[in-house]
Parts: C-alpha cells; sequence; structure tokens
C-alpha cells in the first residue's frame, strides 16, 4: 500500500473568539493548510470535516458542506462528509482521511475540524458536552462529563493506584508548554498546589483539572500523489491510524479507572507503524481532565507512568516529551478540533519549526485523541521517513 | 421540548429500578438492554426484564459544584456510582444528606424522586436516587 503524507497545516488561535464564527474559524484554518501545502482547490478529491456538536452550539449541521462552500469551492462540487465520534471526532476525521488516501480512491484531502463553543452560556455548553455520555442513564440523572472523571479518580486513588499529585501534575505541564505556543486558549504558568485548590468542579476536580470551553479550527492536507509530495515544502508522514471503543458508559465497564480502548489503540497504531514505544518521541494525550491524561499514560506507557509523574518527566526538553503544544487543556478543547490539532503540533515539531517549545530532534510522534472518557479511542503515529 | 412517550417508555425502569437478565449467561443488566454484550447473537430472545432490590453501596462518588442547568437550585450535589447488591453498577444522585456523609462503602437504597421538568409546560420526570440506609 502507497505512503500518505502530510503536505500541509493550519490553525486558528485557539479561545474566546467573539468576533469570529465557526465558518470563518473552519475556512481561515484550512486556507492556512492549502497555502502550506502549497496545493488549489482543484487539486483536493474531497473534505473531511470534523466536528463534535454544531447542532447544539450553533444550530448548523451538514457542516462540511458549509466549510466548503464558505472555502469559496463549492463550485467544484468536492465531496464534504463531516465526522462525528464526540471529542474524538478528529482523531477520527483523520483515521478515515487516511485511509481513503491509502486505498488509493482518493489522493489528495482536506481534513479539517471546528468547534464554535462560545456561543452559548457555559452551563449550557457543560451540557453538549455531556452529549458524550448516556443521554438517558448519566446525563438525565445530574451527570456531567466531569462528574464522571471526578469518579474515575475518587476510585483510582480509593484503590491505591495513584495521589492527587500524580494527576494534578498535567495541567502545570501543559500550562507550561501552552505559554510557548502563540496560538495557545491560556499562557499563564501555573503550580501543583494551584490545581489543587482552585474552585471545585466535581471533587475532587477543580477548574485547573478540567480543559476550558474553547473555540478554534484546525487543518490538514494529506496526499500520496508523489508529485505533490516533492513539490511540498516539509512532508511528514502519517505511518499509521488506528481505533477502538469500549461500552459508552463507565458503570457498564469491568474496571471504572481504566482505559482499554486506550490500549487497543495505541497497541495498534505503534505495530501497524512497525515502531515500539520506545521509538516514540513525543506524546500528544487527550488531557481534557488532568485524571484521564494519567489513565491514558497508563495504558499507553504502562505502570511507570506514576512514577513518572512525580519527577521531571514530560516537558518539552525531558526524555519523554508529553503535550508540547499545551494539550487541550492549556491550548484549548474545540471539541472537535482537538485531534486534529494534535497533528497540526506534531507535524509542526516534526518539521523543527516550534519555536521554544521545541522536542529536540523527534523522528515520531503518537498523538492519542478520546471521545468521552475512553470511549472512543483514536491513536496516530506521525513521523519521518 | 419532547414527546411524552421519550420518558413514558423508560417509566418502569427510572421508577423501579427494571433491569434485563440474560437468561443464557445469567447475567442482570441496568439500565435494560436488548443484547447482552457477553453472549450476544446467543442471548437474542432470552432477555428477561427483572426488577433490583434497591439495595447496594457507593462505589465511587463527587460532590458537584459547576452542574446542569437543570440541577443547579441543588448545587452542591452528590452524584454516584452505586454497586447494587444485585450486580450493575447505576449513576445515580445521593439525596437526603450532606456531602460529607458519603463514603466509599456507605450502603444506600433507592428512592423514587422528581429528577427533572421541561420548564413549567413541560413534563416532570421521575426516576431512582438514593439515600443513605439509617
Amino acid at each position: 500500500m502507497r505512503d500518505v503524507y502530510i503536505l500541509g497545516v493550519g490553525t486558528t488561535k485557539f479561545g474566546e473568539l467573539w468576533d469570529l464564527s465557526l465558518r470563518e474559524l473552519a475556512s481561515e484554518a484550512g486556507l492556512k493548510a492549502i497555502m502550506d501545502a502549497g496545493i488549489y482547490a482543484e487539486d483536493v478529491d474531497a473534505l473531511y470535516g470534523a466536528n463534535t456538536s454544531g447542532g447544539q452550539f450553533v444550530d448548523q449541521e451538514q457542516i462540511a458542506a458549509l466549510i466548503a462552500d464558505y472555502s469559496g469551492i463549492s463550485d467544484l462540487n468536492i465531496p464534504s462528509i463531516r465526522v462525528e465520534a464526540g471529542s474524538a471526532s478528529g482523531g477520527a476525521a483523520l483515521m478515515q482521511a487516511y485511509l481513503a488516501v491509502k486505498s488509493g480512491q482518493l489522493n489528495t484531502v482536506v481534513v479539517g475540524g471546528v468547534e464554535k463553543m462560545t456561543d452559548v452560556p457555559s452551563e449550557v455548553a457543560t451540557e453538549i458536552i455531556g452529549g458524550s455520555l448516556d443521554a438517558e442513564w448519566e446525563t438525565f440523572f445530574g451527570a456531567t462529563e466531569c462528574s464522571i472523571a471526578a469518579m474515575i479518580a475518587r476510585r483510582h486513588e480509593f484503590e491505591g493506584k495513584a495521589k492527587r499529585e500524580n494527576y494534578a501534575v498535567f495541567p502545570v505541564i501543559s500550562h507550561k508548554h501552552a505559554s510557548m505556543n502563540d496560538t495557545s486558549h491560556f499562557k499563564n504558568i501555573i503550580k501543583i498546589e494551584d490545581v489543587i485548590n482552585a474552585s471545585p468542579v466535581a471533587e475532587p476536580l477543580t477548574v485547573f483539572d478540567n480543559a476550558p470551553i474553547s473555540d478554534g479550527a484546525s487543518a490538514l492536507v494529506i496526499s500520496a500523489d508523489l508529485k505533490k509530495i516533492n513539490n511540498a515544502s516539509h512532508p511528514i508522514k502519517i505511518k499509521s491510524s488506528s481505533a477502538a471503543n469500549d461500552f459508552l458508559s463507565v458503570h457498564d465497564r469491568k474496571s471504572v479507572d481504566s482505559f482499554r480502548a486506550v490500549k487497543k489503540s495505541s497497541d495498534s497504531a505503534l505495530s501497524l507503524a512497525g515502531l515500539d514505544i520506545g521509538k516514540i518521541d513525543a506524546l500528544e494525550i487527550h488531557d481534557s481532565y488532568s485524571i484521564a491524561a494519567l489513565i491514558q499514560l497508563e495504558e499507553i506507557l504502562g505502570k511507570d507512568a506514576i512514577k513518572m509523574t512525580e519527577g521531571n518527566d514530560f516537558y518539552f526538553n525531558s526524555s519523554r516529551p508529553l503535550n508540547v503544544s499545551g494539550g487541550l487543556k492549556a491550548h484549548g478543547n474545540p471539541l472537535g478540533t482537538s485531534g486534529l490539532y494534535q497533528a497540526v503540533e506534531a507535524t509542526v515539531q516534526l518539521r523543527g519549526k516550534a519555536g521554544q517549545r521545541q522536542v529536540k530532534d523527534p523522528r515520531n510522534f503518537l498523538i492519542h485523541n478520546m471521545g468521552g472518557l475512553g470511549t472512543t479511542s483514536v491513536s496516530t503515529v506521525i513521523g519521518v521517513d | 421540548m419532547s414527546e411524552v412517550p421519550r420518558f413514558w417508555r423508560e417509566s418502569r425502569h427510572r421508577y423501579r429500578l427494571v433491569g434485563t437478565r440474560c437468561t443464557n449467561c445469567d447475567t442482570l443488566y441496568f439500565p435494560p438492554r436488548v443484547i447482552c454484550p457477553t453472549c450476544r447473537r446467543e442471548s437474542v430472545g432470552k432477555m428477561k426484564e427483572e426488577e433490583m432490590s434497591g439495595v447496594g453501596e457507593i462505589y465511587s462518588f463527587t460532590v458537584v459544584h459547576d452542574g446542569l442547568e437543570q440541577f443547579k437550585m441543588q448545587i452542591p450535589y452528590v452524584m454516584a456510582l452505586v454497586k447494587m447488591k444485585d450486580g450493575p453498577l447505576v449513576t445515580a444522585q445521593i439525596v437526603d444528606c450532606s456531602p460529607e456523609e458519603v463514603k466509599i462503602g456507605t450502603k444506600v437504597t433507592a428512592t423514587l424522586r422528581k429528577v427533572r421538568s421541561e420548564g413549567k409546560e413541560g413534563i416532570i420526570q421521575y426516576g431512582y436516587k438514593f439515600t443513605i440506609c439509617p
């Protein structure tokens, strides 16, 4: 099978972007990606649009058609399809686009993610985010996604697997990295005590354990067209992409404090890429909640992950760089966009263009995007040949 | 605003904690399922409704300070995963107590309460919540 490369990437700033609409965000990211790839709309065979809850946030469905239209490419009749898998929509769209190109039917595809979350009040956004839970048997009874994460954390501590500090460290790492990234939602540096002592959202989790409500869009151009790959200034290879799922609700799983799907998808992605975890130079994981970051790492790296949180591992200049973008926690979490921004960051890093937060000579990134709390898991390996 | 059947069809499950037992592997499921995730096609036609005892203990819990619009008046409220004596884990609110009384292992029992409503003229929806056993 043929090789698939990322030819171009583009992203908007993430944050509370009051003056930009969903369509403006999407077309900004898409245009940047196309220009970065050095291609034109005529070269695009399809558009895959990732979006989690546009129908509820801005009353808009058929979002891929809207993005194509307002990106000025409707006259070309380019097929434009939305992919939805909760907050794993971005990763899932990238995987679908990758498989489509890998199959040989399509040559060059734009995959873009967008979420406009701040057009509704924050309590309404909390309700919409809860849409990734079981509406009839979790949300109906008062559960928020953060409350489920909190119950996972409480049980994890009760089982004696980890202490509060073992997961409170992740927002600290993400904020440090985000402070060096121009497109971040947050740029402030925080300490572990700030996380633990901030106002509670669902105990023991505080506002700093939660990724923010953000607007933002990111896009990539991927291709297997040799001429376009040779023309691109700095193509980066997608080495594999693999997904796995678990029961929708935590209450239906055999273990509430592990993410079985994460182990499955990350093992599968590494195996398809022909790499073991030792060959991965940096990780981008789905730190929607601090406890979710810890459990993902336990699945991906094994039980050593907990001990690693006690040292200075995970910073961009350490042996195991993690969320060097600033993560969902501090770079921002526009739901359907987040998985694609992880791929944008990996590409920029692998090109050696990440500035202050540049990881030293990386060859392979593993990115992990998740829907809900371990429900949908998409792992992608991006690297240089 | 939702139509009545959306809530009416779940009444017995939400009012009396009626789940389904796979008579092929003898496992009780709650919420109710039409297919057993272990036996799959072997379970077709063998899922029987069964009412749970309503008794269980706290498996994990949280005190919610930033909750859903519908539950705003109750903040801070306790959400829990309740391990039922009958087997399943149930996501539910713990009421009639202060958050400090709730611990992992605390024995609780189900009670029927108003859960939410859709505005002044919408349907009032009832369901289970749990209280601490005396």
